[in-house]
């Protein structure tokens, strides 16, 4: 159990340590400012506004900012589907791979442009380097950026006073690509290289195994640069089927430490980079201590549950719940992951879900659950969490008897709006989706287990989908068309809808005046408002969901226990 | 005894009120209790269609949620009407006053005796009507000829009459008041149904309440908060029904049940009380005499963090007493407090009577005989700045340093520098400094002290705790002002205020991005309440301050900003405490309802029942008969108000936060628990 604390704890300091630096450099990012890696940037940034016929100065409204997103995400969706759909015509498919159904190149497609990364199929046996790369890897970013830029435009929403424009998209997002994305992933990318993640574009190796005899093939592709992105971009999409338990996507210590520390490092730093924006560090500091604060009682939770809850067989040492887990990894390392994932909605995985305790896949959905706020996606898990801060403000505010207001907007009716279609999309189409799932007929043979379990299973599934994050929990037949057709309405609708409440909300709040601070305001950076917060976000995501976990979980923790 | 009437009158009357809202028109207003009015419905008629047989509880459980769903209905209607009631009865008593009578219609200003009668509600805008002693006025106007004594009480409910004349900021009159002397000839400012009287009416009785941003705000989170709990609850059916079949054990829950989860956990007890919490804060504040002309100025009240407050009578008490005679050099003080006295022996004003009591006190200088003397009073006009009495040759001046150096000056006289010393030394200690002359000899110089409320400066003190800036508007020269400002403990000042300077720095707060409240009266004061966030105008006042303002002070009080500013805290916070609260209860209520919900599923889900309730159905009637007490139960808090302490917005947070966040999450349990026991031991399931 102590190596396992030390893990955690190295974990959490070097994070929070490498936040620090790299949220003040989104900000100055963010605010357009010269960092050190100008000199090289700026002139192809330069080229490319140049190229789109743009100026650096155009601001968009709130309307043409949504517009712009989702019409760019549109035409990613059409893109990703067509060259699935033609993979066999297009290059570099060594393997010959033909076009998938139409329902599941859907399904991938939705899943890619949502940055949920929810696999219905499996890369090496079913998509070529073309479609990895330039199809799914070329979204990773995307998706990553626009929800970085959503939070730029709605952070510039509360610095601005009086104002009819929220910055221009095209801008964020190629700054955020070109700043922030490229040049972490290309660090990750080289170091994950040298621990022996794959990077080529080789057609599959034919070996025969040291056990003698047999033939096997392995797997090879351009991974390393697409899981360099799909760690930092919370997208967590795996090159490989098995995503990061398999040994070419993730082979050592070192390499898994450093993925872990990608899956969280951009959503934490945005923290950061939130309060040096709004010019109130301590505002950032209290909303990543909320977020802090929920991962590691979660994690602890859901350690101590695979640690000891185990079910103990006779005449076997209790060495926790190993069922399903890698030797390398063991319970600490993949409880760890395992929580880092579900909390930032990432989605990628290096063991098997379905055979946590029950108490731990609950943890692992519930993070879900909770609206992908805790860390979150990046871009995307901020605003969400800032939405709950809006909400907060609002019922605390109303209690001092002041009308609530945050960073110095008031919250009124339009926001609340806003905040309640973020807040609420999510639980609602989970709900909705498991719903229509368990009404189908055939729902019980995509299930592995029956009872209280298979219902987790088919929970976590849609849970899934309905958080964008993308974690799979297995035991559950995905590649249905039923589950890729709702699924992939799911993560658009959860995906779009919120995105485009918040830029409208950047535009409410950006042409509000900013009222004064003053002893009557409510303080929004002191430990009992990070405290009401966490109440508020574990009171929604509790209060949405307790009834369907107590007939999946809870049923089945109690039910095994004896 | 007349109150008690009024008060069961009232009760009556809601009663009779709370069924008459059943109709689905009045219901459709409120999303959140028209889930539960659907659902008493639903189970209304789940209950009939159970004796043809389609079953899904048995018909007299079905009967009992059904029954409970109607009273948790009737229960939020009573607190709508009950908050209403004291409204309405108000208005009766207004509409009373607001009888149609012969108004005499004057074809020019200036004839009298040239009229038609016409009707009051006739009347139009710039019609100019007489009316004179015991006669009713006819309509809003303003004077524009003659003075009388006006009988305001039909309105202000103050039984002293006011003095109403053409010109000056006494000039506006309301319909509905009556003449008690003399006549007036009005120019009319309203036509029926926009007088001040039918706005007043609308107001009390809450028939032009529009709902207010704040309360839209609230109810959108009411209604998305509804919303996810309908899903909850309806996706129950599917899920619970896969889960049996699966486990092959238990059945899916019964459509009464998930209504009854559903109403339980909506947030019913703010959405019952919501709007009765509006009514009752502006009922609170007509309890005041203050008419607030929207909602909105309401909240506006809670959000205001600058005062604006008129020095007099907000923060001195309205007169300057004489408090100490300084003489210059060579003349006693004796012989300065005798012509002081002299002086001001005429002097009806309350700083003149003070003088004359100041010199009795010091040297029991006793009144004297100004006809036996021959002694003409020289009365204070605007021009000279001073009054005095001329006598036996003799003249006695007092007034303004300034004024009465010229004085002296232009009579060959001297003005000591030592008399400039203390008039500035009296000025900076926040005095007001009177000079005394006797024909062209300085005698010295009277301190007239700006008296400071008691208990002022601890209000102020309170008032900067939440954040509330204090400003205090005077007239005098900065140097008496800042003595004062810093006796009474105000964060800042306006001296020399005039209409402009007090626009200009309304503006400039606003522009930092405060909320500024002021009081005003007169028509000068028109602009800077209009730019006010909160602008109260006295009923004094003119018309054009009224219209200006957004609130109508009928006692006229420099005070009552202040109550203001806390009714409107008052009205904010109950409605935060109270959604708190009613969504803290849905912890309660999910322990209390899901380890038995899924009892027959999985019957290893009773550990979690560790409140030991009897049954699935037991816990759900506790809980739905608790959702529908606690409505009642809170009526009272939702007309009183939270209790309103003035502190540091942390403090009050942790404060309300203890009460009605905690409090939510324990007292159901304990109630539930009790009303299950109740329930179990009456054997009623």
């Amino acid at each position: 159990m102590s190596s396992i604390v030390i893990e955690d704890g190295l974990f959490l300091i070097v994070l929070v340590a490498l936040s620090f630096p790299l949220g003040h450099y989104i900000y100055k990012v963010m605010t357009g400012q010269t960092v050190f890696l100008s000199r090289v940037i700026v002139p192809v940034e330069r080229s490319i506004y140049k190229l789109m016929g743009m100026n650096d100065e155009d601001e968009m409204s709130p309307r043409k900012y949504a517009f712009s997103v989702v019409i760019f995400s549109f035409i990613g969706l059409i893109f990703v589907f067509g060259i699935q759909m033609f993979q066999s015509s297009l290059p570099f498919n060594p393997e010959n791979f033909q076009a998938p159904s139409w329902d599941l190149a859907f399904n991938t497609a939705a899943s890619f442009v949502t940055n949920t990364n929810w696999q219905a199929y499996s890369g090496e046996l079913s998509l070529s380097y073309f479609t990895q790369a330039v199809g799914l890897g070329v979204q990773n970013f995307l998706t990553a950026a626009t929800g970085i830029a959503v939070l730029f435009a709605l952070t510039r929403g509360f610095i601005a006073t009086k104002k009819t424009t929220i910055g221009s998209f095209w801008k964020d997002l190629i700054r955020t690509t070109l700043y922030v994305l490229i040049p972490l992933s290309l660090i990750l990318a080289i170091i994950l290289v040298s621990q022996g993640v794959v990077q080529t574009l080789a057609p599959y190796k034919e070996i025969v195994t040291l056990q003698g005899g047999s033939a096997q093939t392995v797997p090879l592709g351009p991974a390393a640069s697409q899981i360099a992105i799909k760690q930092l971009g919370t997208n967590g999409g795996g090159f490989f089927g098995l995503n990061s338990a398999f040994p070419l996507e993730n082979p050592t210590a070192l390499s898994n430490f450093l993925q872990l520390l990608s899956i969280l490092l951009i959503p934490a730093a945005l923290c950061i980079s939130f309060g040096k924006a709004v010019k109130d560090s301590k505002q950032g500091r209290s909303i990543y201590a909320a977020m802090l604060i929920l991962f590691v009682v979660a994690l602890a939770v859901l350690t101590y549950s695979e640690q000891y809850l185990a079910p103990v067989f006779q005449g076997v040492m209790a060495s926790g719940n190993m069922e399903g887990k890698e030797i390398i990894h063991g319970v600490g390392t993949s409880a760890l992951w395992g929580a880092a994932t579900t909390a930032a909605s990432n989605g990628s995985v290096n063991a098997m879900l379905d055979s946590f305790t029950p108490l731990g896949g609950m943890i692992l959905m519930f993070l879900m659950q909770l609206g992908e706020v805790v860390f979150g996606g990046v871009g995307s898990g901020l605003y969400g969490m800032i939405a709950f801060v809006i909400l907060t403000v609002f019922i605390a505010g109303l209690m001092v008897g002041r009308t609530p207001e945050y960073l110095g907007k008031k919250i009124e009716a339009f926001d609340m709006k806003m905040v309640c279609l973020i807040v609420l999309v999510p639980p609602l189409l989970t709900l909705f989706g498991t719903a229509t799932a368990v009404l189908m007929p055939q729902a019980s043979t995509w299930l592995t287990n029956s009872g209280a379990h298979g219902f987790s299973e088919l929970l976590y599934a849609f849970t899934s989908m309905g958080a964008n994050n993308g974690s799979a929990f297995g035991g559950f037949t995905a590649n249905t068309i039923f589950t890729n057709v709702i699924g992939g309405i799911m993560m658009l609708f959860v995906r779009f809808i919120p995105l485009v409440a918040v830029v409208f909300l950047a535009g409410n709040l950006s042409n509000k005046k900013i009222v004064a601070a003053s002893d009557g305001t409510l303080s929004t950076s002191n430990a009992l408002f990070v405290g009401l917060l966490i109440v508020i976000v574990l009171l929604i995501g509790a209060l949405s969901f307790l009834p369907a976990l107590a007939l999946g979980p809870i049923a089945d923790f109690f039910t095994t226990i004896k | 005894m007349k109150d008690k009437d009024l008060n069961k009158n009232i009760f009556k009357d809601a009663i009779r009120q709370s069924f008459a809202k059943l109709t689905p028109r009045i219901q459709i207003k409120n999303p959140v209790m028209l889930v539960v009015y659907i659902g008493a419905i639903f189970t209304t008629i789940l209950f009939f269609i159970s004796f043809a047989g389609i079953k899904d509880e048995n018909s007299g459980y079905t009967l009992a949620i059904a029954l409970i769903l109607w009273f948790t209905v009737l229960f939020a209607n009573f607190a709508e009407a009950i908050a209403e009631g004291r409204g309405r009865a108000q208005a009766d008593s207004l509409r009373s006053a607001r009888k149609d009578v012969k108004a005499k219609k004057l074809k020019s200003a200036s004839n009298f005796e040239d009229y038609t009668e016409v009707l009051s509600n006739l009347l139009k805008k710039g019609d100019i009507v007489y009316v004179k002693s015991g006669e009713q006025i006819p309509m809003d106007g303003d004077v524009i000829d003659g003075a009388a004594s006006v009988d305001e009480s039909a309105i202000t409910g103050e039984s002293a009459p006011v003095i109403r004349e053409s010109g000056g900021d006494r000039s506006a009159v309301t319909g509905g008041t009556t003449l008690l002397s003399d006549w007036l000839v009005v120019q009319v400012t309203a036509e029926a149904g926009e007088s001040f009287l039918d706005k007043m009416i609308a107001m009390v009785e809450g028939a032009s309440r529009k709902k207010t941003p704040n309360e839209i705000a609230l109810q959108i989170l009411l209604v998305t908060l509804t919303i996810i709990f309908l899903v909850v609850t309806a996706t129950l059916l599917p899920f619970s029904n896969f889960v049996s079949s699966q486990v092959g054990q238990g059945s899916a829950i019964s459509i009464t049940n998930v209504i009854a989860l559903l109403v339980c956990l909506a947030p019913t007890t703010i959405g019952a009380l919501l709007s009765s919490i509006g009514i009752a804060g502006m009922s609170r504040l007509n309890q005041a005499n203050v008419l607030a002309m929207s909602g909105r100025a309401i909240e506006a009240a809670g959000d205001v963090d600058v005062l604006l407050l008129d020095k007099t009578g907000t923060i001195t008490l309205g007169n300057r007493q004489a408090s100490v005679f300084i003489p210059v050099n060579g003349v006693t003080e004796k012989d300065l407090a005798d012509a002081a006295q002299l002086s001001s022996l005429a002097d009806e004003t309350a700083e003149g009577r003070s003088i004359v009591v100041l010199a009795k006190e010091r040297f029991g200088i006793r009144g004297r005989d100004l006809t036996k003397l021959g002694a003409t009073f020289v009365e204070f006009t605007a021009k000279t700045r001073m009054s005095g009495i001329d006598y036996q040759g003799n003249e006695i001046r007092k007034g303004a340093a300034e004024a009465v150096k010229n004085f002296v000056l232009d009579k060959g006289g001297d003005y000591p520098e030592e008399c400039n010393q203390i008039v500035k030394q009296v000025a900076s200690d926040g005095g007001t400094p009177l000079v005394v002359v006797k024909n062209n000899i300085i005698l010295g110089v009277i301190y007239l002290k700006d008296i400071v409320k008691n208990g002022v400066k601890e209000r102020f003190e309170d008032l900067r705790k939440m954040g509330i800036k204090t400003i205090m508007i005077t007239g005098d020269n900065p140097m008496t002002a800042a003595a004062i400002a810093a006796e009474a403990g105000v964060d800042d000042f306006l001296a020399e205020a005039t209409p402009e300077a007090k626009l200009i720095l309304i503006r400039d707060y606003q522009s930092k991005g405060h909320l500024v409240a002021m009081t005003g009266d007169g028509t000068n004061d028109a602009p800077a309440l209009a730019q006010a966030d909160v602008a109260v105008a006295m009923n004094t006042g003119t018309q054009a301050a009224k219209e200006a303002g957004n609130m109508v002070d009928l006692d006229s009080s420099p005070t009552k900003l202040i109550d203001i500013v806390r009714i409107g805290k008052q009205l904010l916070m109950t409605r935060g405490a109270l959604t708190t609260f009613s969504v803290a209860n849905d912890v309660a209520k999910y322990f209390a309802i899901i380890p038995v919900l899924f009892f027959g599923i999985y019957p290893q889900l009773m550990a979690l029942n560790f409140m030991g309730l009897t049954s699935t159905k037991s816990a759900i009637l506790s809980a739905i008969i608790y959702n529908a007490l606690i409505i009642i139960a809170l009526i009272p808090l939702a007309l009183k108000g939270v209790k309103y302490h003035e502190m540091p917005a942390g403090k009050l947070l942790k404060r309300n936060m203890l009460i009605y966040g905690l409090g939510g999450i324990v007292a159901p349990f304990v109630a539930i628990k009790l009303i299950d026991v109740l329930l179990t031991v009456s054997g009623l399931v």
